[in-house]
């Protein structure tokens, strides 16, 4: 079953008064369970509220979307996705864990299974002896990590990704990549990711929807035949750079059309 | 260190013979340790009490106004907080008058809610209370408020994706994000609360209370200058106890973190 | 989707905060009506319930009795002002004169302000006004200094205390940028410390101007001559003529919000001259 269903979808905001801004024009995307799809382009080229329409925080001016067969806003309630956003959102008043917990604990669900949870999911991204530790005395990877346990506790069939390792540096992103590959891997579940990196696009997914701005619009889908699991070593096979220019390519040449 | 500036200054303007702008002679400025030596006396010649238990007792009644008061003042700001947090409209109807009671000596009108008070046949201390109560509400209006409102656009988003209740968003984000905010107007409430304590007492009548020792003081000042100084003493340690008490609280509430900006 | 707890995505016209976006926009009219209603509805409940039940006027007259027991005592409650007044002025120039300046050579050495914003936050702690009655002693019950040393001293606190935050608040990427330029402390100060220091300092400021009047007033409830707004005030209240008693406290509010738009005025005209982001934090 298609997990993420985008027919026809149109997004206008302040639509009929001044400051109307086309966001996003005629997308059609399908994604099918197990994959991890990229969304990459410039600033303004409605990648992120793209994303936002899947996670019912915004809602489609026209188009359908579907997520699990489900309207978005169903989806959400029944909370089949886990989302990560650029800055680790954590509670500065809670500790790692109990951060961890918070989607449960809303859930309703028992302390004792909330914990065990938790702790598994800690236990995943590798943090588990930071349980009892406040966000601030985590770096921002760490915090990162930490964010990704926490939209990982539902075990969801869905995870969206806004720009999530935007805010770290070359290293640390580097090194998150992989520690990303590997949880998905993992799990098994979807991922849809946000990122304005080309490089970081090419080496996570398995399929990149390239965009472009002015308006909002679906250029072309690259899929990357790159075998999964990917390290070092594939950050430098000449086949990854051939990719990294093939999607370089498509978004120039989206540039330049859209002048 | 205050006692050695102030021992200083006796020294150096007796010395040089100034009397601008205090005169350093022993009326107007007793030494330290005639003021300390004052507490350990009797009040009056041939009374019972030290005078420094009376002040103890009185500052005991001038604290708890001031409780009864802070209690009261915490609960109104949180209330009309949550009211504001709610209700848009009635933010902008009311926030502008609770701004401008801070302007308004509204302090002003203490020696007319004690006598009133008296006046009805209560006991004059709720009225005293009453004023506290005032004082307290407005800095913990404006703070818990600003404190409810201050989680990011991310933070609340996070909280819709998982489908949180209003409910929910209020008592595991805005609340606990509001804390910090709300013990910043704690600590000015127990100041104020203090304040409108003593000046509640001025008012002719009330037998307890440090605020009628500053007037006993005040006018026994020529025979016993020293016991106006611990009175002023007693009601500033008071002022500062009852402050700290509140940090104190806050310290245990919210875990200690190292200043910087917020995470989230 | 109209959920209101919903805040529209990133868009250039979207602003960073949470729900603050309520609170701001709306035209003119949305932020200055309800406002309006509420002072007119309050007042005419007030009248009209007295007058109707039938309530004694003790306590809380009618507005009308006290607008007309206002211009009945308008002499006698102008003079009383009038020195009050110049209290006020006199403790709010030499508080938070002496606020400012002492501001500026703590803020010079960093150890010397790490001890003395926590002191003056301590000693703004206390009930300062209970001062009142050693300063009487000391420059007499009705020479007007006694009040304007009171005055001075609760107005002293949060102007240092805001102004000593402004001065050190300089983003450390501006201090490096002035000394590779080689510029003399004097020049920092000039340059990049005290710009940051002003809206600070205006704040610091509005809080004094809304307490100076209370300091005064109050300082005056301890002692003062026959003609001030304090003194007439508790005489007024012990006589229950709580008409007069709240036509003074009227007096005593319109000169508040006064020196609070005087300031305010004030930082309107500098930020003509001199803008500066809107959105710092306010002091306490």
């Amino acid at each position: 079953m298609i997990v993420v269903d985008i027919r026809s979808v149109d997004k206008t905001f302040n639509a009929g008064r001044t400051g109307e801004v086309t966001a996003l024009t005629g997308i059609d995307l399908a994604i099918e369970p197990g994959e991890f799809v990229t969304l990459l382009g410039p600033s303004g080229c409605g990648k992120s509220t793209l994303l936002r329409l899947i996670g019912d925080l915004a809602a489609p001016t026209s188009g359908t979307v579907a997520v699990n067969g489900k309207p978005p806003g169903r989806a959400r309630r029944d909370r089949d996705y886990g989302m990560v956003f650029q800055a680790p959102t954590l509670f500065d008043w809670r500790t790692v864990i109990r951060n961890v917990v918070l989607p449960l604990e809303l859930a309703g669900r028992s302390r004792s299974e909330a914990q065990a949870k938790a702790l598994e999911m800690l236990e995943l991204v590798g943090l588990r002896e930071f349980a009892g530790h406040h966000p601030w005395q985590l770096s921002g990877g760490m915090q990162q990590r930490v964010a990704i346990a926490r939209a990982l506790t539902f075990e969801p069939a869905l995870l969206l990704m806004d720009e999530p390792l935007g805010a770290l540096d070359e290293m640390t992103r580097e090194k998150l990549q992989g520690e990303l590959l590997r949880i998905w891997s993992e799990t098994g579940t979807t991922v849809v990711f946000v990122t304005h990196s080309i490089s970081e696009a090419v080496f996570l997914s398995n399929r990149v929807v390239v965009m472009s701005a002015r308006p909002g619009r679906i250029v072309g889908i690259v899929p990357v035949e790159l075998p999964y699991p990917r390290d070092i070593n594939t950050r430098e096979a000449p086949a990854y750079f051939a990719k990294v220019t093939e999607v370089r390519e498509l978004l120039r040449g989206s540039e330049v059309a859209s002048r | 260190m205050l006692a050695a500036m102030w021992e200083l200054y006796k020294v150096a303007w007796q010395g040089a013979g100034w009397e601008w702008p205090v005169r350093p002679d022993d009326t107007s400025m007793p030494h330290v340790w005639s003021i300390v030596d004052a507490l350990f006396e009797p009040a009056r010649r041939g009374g019972d009490d030290l005078y420094g238990v009376i002040l103890v007792r009185a500052a005991f009644a001038t604290f708890r106004e001031a409780v009864v008061g802070f209690l009261l003042g915490t609960v109104l700001g949180l209330a009309l907080a949550l009211l504001f947090l709610k209700s848009g409209l009635l933010r902008r109807g009311l926030m502008p008058y609770v701004v401008v009671s801070q302007t308004i000596p509204l302090i002003a009108i203490a020696p007319m809610v004690v006598i009133w008070v008296r006046g009805n046949g209560w006991p004059a201390w709720i009225g005293v209370a009453a004023i506290s109560a005032y004082l307290t509400f407005f800095p913990v209006t404006v703070n818990l408020l600003r404190g409810l409102t201050s989680p990011s656009a991310t933070s609340l988003e996070l909280m819709r994706s998982y489908a949180a209740t209003h409910t929910q968003v209020l008592m595991k984000l805005r609340l606990p994000a509001s804390l910090p905010y709300l013990f910043t107007a704690l600590k000015i409430g127990a100041t104020a609360s203090v304040v409108g304590a003593l000046v509640g007492e001025l008012p002719a009548g009330l037998q307890d209370g440090l605020g009628r020792a500053l007037l006993n003081g005040a006018q026994y000042f020529i025979t016993r200058p020293e016991q106006l100084y611990a009175a002023v003493l007693v009601a500033a340690a008071l002022g500062l106890l009852f402050a700290g008490l509140v940090g104190l609280i806050e310290r245990i509430v919210i875990p200690h973190r190292p200043h910087g900006a917020e995470a989230s | 989707m109209t959920d209101p707890g919903f805040v529209a995505p990133r868009s250039r016209f979207s602003r960073p905060q949470g729900d603050r976006t309520r609170s701001w926009g709306g035209n003119r009219a949305t932020r200055l009506v309800p406002p309006l209603l509420v002072a007119v509805g309050v007042l005419a409940l007030w009248e009209l319930t007295i007058t109707v039940f039938q309530i004694q006027e003790f306590l809380l007259p009618k507005p009308s009795t006290i607008v007309s027991t206002l211009f009945a005592e308008l002499g006698v409650i102008l003079r009383a002002a009038a020195f009050t007044l110049r209290s006020v002025l006199g403790g709010l120039l030499l508080g938070a004169g002496a606020g400012f300046l002492v501001a500026l050579t703590t803020s010079r050495f960093s150890y010397v302000t790490e001890a003395s914003v926590p002191l003056a936050a301590a000693i703004n702690s206390t009930p300062i006004v209970a001062l009142a009655p050693i300063a009487n002693q000391w420059f007499g019950i009705t020479d007007p200094l006694s009040k304007i040393f009171v005055v001075a001293v609760i107005v002293f606190f949060p102007v240092m205390i805001n102004v000593t935050k402004g001065l050190i608040s300089v983003e450390p990427s501006q201090l490096e940028l002035l000394r590779s330029y080689a510029a003399s402390p004097r020049q920092v100060v000039f340059k990049a410390r005290l710009p940051n220091a002003l809206p600070y300092l205006f704040n610091g400021l509005k809080v004094a101007a809304s307490l100076s009047v209370i300091a005064a007033v109050v300082a005056e409830y301890f002692g003062g001559p026959r003609e001030a707004l304090g003194v007439y005030i508790s005489q007024q209240a012990a006589l229950f003529h709580f008409a007069e008693a709240w036509a003074a406290i009227v007096v005593a509010s319109a000169i508040g919000l006064a020196l609070f738009g005087f300031v305010t005025l004030a930082e309107r005209l500098v930020m003509l001259v001199m803008p500066w982001q809107v959105a710092f934090r306010e002091g306490e």
